[in-house]
């Protein structure tokens, strides 16, 4: 949809839109544009914060980086931390999204219960699942004592604090994702159903299998790329509960951005990774937008 | 999808649920629990959920007097609401001209909206960082708000609505002698109500909830937003005092779940909306 500079617009017009976008195009430029540019400028210097002089090293802080063990460890925690919370939330979010939409009453209340966590602020949170985590007089580890089975520690054991972290993960985020797919399950036509019944699909298993499923799948997809973009930027639970430790074993992308950039003020280096992290984060926004293009429309 | 099945179906459904639901809110009802009882309660291995001796006076008024808790979540409001007006102020003008007017530029600047909703908020975090460090406004209310005055979504958002107002209300102001701003300030903005409220929730609980920039930009206590004041508190108290620690979760928490709880509906189609912003 292009629009020329159509002749009928008057002068006054235009001179109106002018004074009513500036503002907008200013901000855009100083406050989103230029800083995200400027990244990929930091990159390729040496600079620190507070240093008298910048040199330009081309593609030093990334041969640097691809050569660090933390970076990758970094990364490759970051994917697994995905790999465990997109699966396990989009899985959640469809579940309750079904059992929920097909009841014939509480629908109101299970949904806003199941979203409540989505709302509350996860740092707060973050704090209440530390308590409960604790080994000795957590809740969790106390309830799975009655049952005979030693807990064991959640966020200091190099082999589960990543999966811990992955387990609020999802606990926060699945009730997002079941309003997501609640809003697809709205936009199937209820004669599907019917046509469905008709055609001899009797269980509710057989119409899931026949209209649900395949009606949902691109919401699916958007759905699981909304998730893996949220779950890719994992920081806060990391800098509350485990500060990337027991031995970098949650150390992720954004939190060794964070310590580079803003502990040890390795600007330039710090905007290397920051780089890295935009173009992941960039590659599956495409993929998102490819998802979305059957379901919105920009007129 | 059309609601169905058998009884036992039904049954087994709502046991389904419940028992999610159990497991979803354990942790809001533990920590409310905790912060009623006494130390000696909080370490017993017998489990209860209401206290034998109740200590929630202690405890809240710990958590009131140890940490600013009440100036936490006032510059959560300041913040919150400064960075939404401002917000309002620079989407709603740009948000009509898109959606209205006849402009140079108009297509390009609509495409760097939707560039800018692409832009995750972390990734232009370090040259903000250095430019308010060049003028000196690090650890003050405008380093937590200025950043985030351009607002893609809020721009988008508001288009999209404007779209859907039909041209000859405006032609009619305009034969009326109305000009751009006054069509805008006395039409277009009453109009636009349900839609600025849905970005305000999105707006006001991202940047409630926002811990990344003021863990970067705020070192002083007294200018901490509520997450950060959470942050201190916790480390305050070294993790050992989980009466009060928990009476502070639950006080900075309360109210935005309040606020949900309050406006259900606005919230989800809020959070829809916009798909990824939490």
């Amino acid at each position: 949809m292009t629009t020329p500079i159509a002749n009928d617009a008057t002068p006054a017009e235009r001179r109106a839109a002018l004074a009513l976008v500036s503002p907008a195009w200013l901000m855009f430029v100083v406050l989103l544009a230029g800083p995200t540019l400027a990244v990929f400028v930091l990159s390729l210097t040496d600079w620190q914060l507070g240093a008298p002089t910048m040199n330009f090293i081309g593609l030093g802080n990334y041969e640097q980086l691809f050569a660090d063990r933390v970076f990758w460890k970094s990364f490759s925690n970051t994917v697994v931390y995905c790999l465990v919370t997109v699966p396990g939330s989009v899985f959640l979010g469809l579940g309750l999204a079904l059992l929920i939409e097909g009841a014939t009453f509480g629908r109101g209340f299970y949904r806003a219960a199941y979203f409540l966590p989505v709302t509350s602020t996860l740092i707060a949170m973050a704090v209440v699942w530390e308590f409960l985590l604790h080994p000795s007089v957590g809740l969790i580890n106390m309830v799975l004592e009655q049952v005979g089975i030693q807990g064991g520690d959640w966020l200091k054991n190099p082999n589960r604090a990543l999966f811990t972290l992955a387990g609020i993960g999802i606990w926060q985020s699945a009730g997002l994702n079941m309003v997501l797919f609640m809003a697809g399950l709205k936009s199937i036509p209820a004669d599907l159903y019917e046509a469905a019944e008709i055609d001899g699909a009797a269980s509710a298993w057989e119409r899931f299998r026949c209209v649900t499923w395949p009606m949902l799948g691109p919401a699916t997809l958007f759905v699981t790329v909304v998730s893996g973009i949220r779950s890719f930027q994992v920081f806060d639970t990391v800098e509350v509960l485990t500060k990337g430790g027991p031995n970098k074993a949650t150390e992720v992308l954004l939190y060794t951005m964070y310590t580079e950039a803003f502990n040890f003020f390795r600007t330039g280096y710090g905007a290397a990774i920051t780089v890295v992290f935009l173009v992941v984060v960039l590659a599956l926004t495409l993929l998102q937008v490819k998802a979305g293009e059957k379901r919105t429309h920009y007129g | 999808m059309k609601p169905g099945g058998s009884i036992l179906g039904h049954v087994l459904r709502h046991l389904l649920l419940i028992a999610g639901l159990v497991i979803m809110l354990t942790p809001f009802v533990w920590m409310i629990s905790t912060s009623l009882k006494p130390p000696n309660e909080i370490f017993s291995t017998k489990l209860s959920l209401l206290p034998n001796n109740w200590a929630a006076a202690e405890n809240y008024t710990k958590a009131f007097t140890k940490v600013p808790l009440l100036r936490y979540l006032l510059n959560g409001v300041i913040v919150t609401g400064g960075i939404f007006l401002l917000q309002l102020i620079v989407s709603l003008p740009a948000a009509y001209a898109l959606a209205k007017l006849r402009f140079r530029g108009r297509d390009i600047l609509f495409t760097m909206v939707l560039i800018g909703l692409m832009i995750p908020a972390q990734a232009p975090a370090i040259p903000r960082y250095v430019m308010l460090y060049e003028v000196g406004l690090l650890d003050s209310y405008a380093a937590l708000i200025i950043p985030f005055v351009f607002s893609a979504f809020g721009i988008f958002l508001m288009r999209q609505f404007f779209k859907t107002v039909p041209d000859d209300l405006m032609h009619a102001a305009r034969i009326d002698g109305l000009g751009e701003f006054e069509i805008l300030w006395r039409i277009m903005l009453p109009l636009a109500m349900p839609a600025m409220l849905a970005f305000g929730v999105i707006s006001v609980v991202s940047h409630w909830n926002d811990f990344f920039w003021p863990l970067i930009v705020i070192q002083t206590g007294d200018l901490a937003t509520p997450p950060l004041g959470t942050l201190f508190f916790r480390n305050e108290e070294a993790g050992s005092d989980f009466g009060p620690l928990m009476a502070g979760t639950v006080v900075i928490t309360a109210p935005l779940v309040l606020l949900f709880l309050a406006a259900q509906r606005r919230f989800i189609e809020g959070v829809t909306l916009s798909g990824m912003k939490g």
